[in-house]
């Protein structure tokens, strides 16, 4: 190796780990294909729910409380159910990425994205309590696209720098659902299904390919 | 004619201290495990080259505990990231001097 190779190793090496200690890089784009496919699921079976609520609705002549209400908790249960698939799929998928490359799964800069990503997360949940609360139903899935947005904002500074364009793409389909209101379910459906799966495909070409083809 | 190897830093010489520095400039406050497991070395590998760098005043050491575990955590110092940009600089204007 000449001395001026040698030098460029060390920058570069140097550049590595800097990158490799600050940001959490074993995030698998599978995590967010399957987190897309099961909202997208979740949608389904929401349309299904829908359907059948306003064909009783018809068939009843007319509006039944103790049926709005019955109709929207088995909604607020489905979204826990997806959002729980979800997250129990993704941490699959980062674990499995993880191990292959022999890294930790649990270090200092995969805590720094969940502590990252929590935050708004959790200010998001409380807010959403506060509209179901109110019956503010309609505002519900813009609230949810706005603050999942935000929170991949925040932690895409420790991870993959994907991340921050999949939250900059929520939070813009979250405010224009909210100039669509009633609308929810197909901006939901489009936020956390098809951008999941988009971005997820992207950031498996761009940082997985290789390395399973190996 | 400026010796051209005379700004690089001699403290630098090692991979190792090279590694902690790079990682300390990034992240705020590391603890001596993460930085274990970041470059791969053995406890008294990376200890010893710790002193060093602690001698030198380019880190601090803040000996802290997690339940009854001791959790020692480093960070950089202004002497530390000056000499590691230094340092930098000094690799950069050589690979440029040969071009």
């Amino acid at each position: 190796m000449t001395e001026q190779q040698n030098l460029e190793t060390t920058l570069s090496d140097i550049k590595r780990i800097m990158e490799r200690s600050s940001r959490f890089r074993s995030l698998s784009g599978l995590s967010a294909v399957f987190a897309g496919i099961s909202a997208l699921a979740g949608a389904g079976v929401a349309l299904f729910m829908f359907r059948a609520y306003y064909d009783r609705w018809v068939a009843r002549g007319h509006y039944d409380d103790a049926d709005f209400a019955q109709f929207r908790l088995q909604l607020i249960i489905l979204g826990f159910a997806v959002m729980f698939l979800a997250a129990a799929g993704g941490h699959y998928f980062t674990w499995r990425r993880a191990k292959k490359n022999n890294l930790p799964v649990f270090d200092a800069t995969s805590k720094k994205v969940i502590i990252n990503a929590l935050i708004p997360m959790l200010a998001g949940g409380a807010f959403i309590l506060g509209l179901i609360y109110n019956n503010l139903d309609v505002l519900v899935a813009p609230s949810c696209l706005v603050f999942y947005g935000m929170a991949l904002l925040n932690a895409s500074k420790y991870t993959l720098p994907d991340i921050r364009y999949l939250g900059i793409s929520e939070i813009a389909l979250g405010i224009l659902n909210v100039f669509f209101l009633r609308r929810g379910l197909y901006f939901w459906a489009l936020g956390f299904g098809f951008m999941h799966i988009f971005y997820g495909l992207l950031m498996w070409w761009k940082y997985e390919r290789r390395t399973s083809e190996e | 004619m400026i010796n051209p190897i005379g700004n690089l830093n001699k403290i630098f010489d090692s991979r190792i201290r090279l590694g902690v520095m790079s990682i300390l400039m990034v992240n705020e406050e590391v603890s001596f495990n993460d930085l274990k497991q970041m470059l791969e070395l053995t406890d008294g590998n990376l200890a010893s080259h710790l002193s060093t760098l602690e001698e030198n005043g380019y880190l601090k050491v803040h000996k802290g505990f997690v339940g009854r575990k001791t959790n020692t955590t480093y960070s950089i110092t202004k002497a530390g990231e000056k000499a590691f940009k230094g340092h930098l600089a000094a690799l950069e204007n050589m690979i440029r001097s040969m071009e």
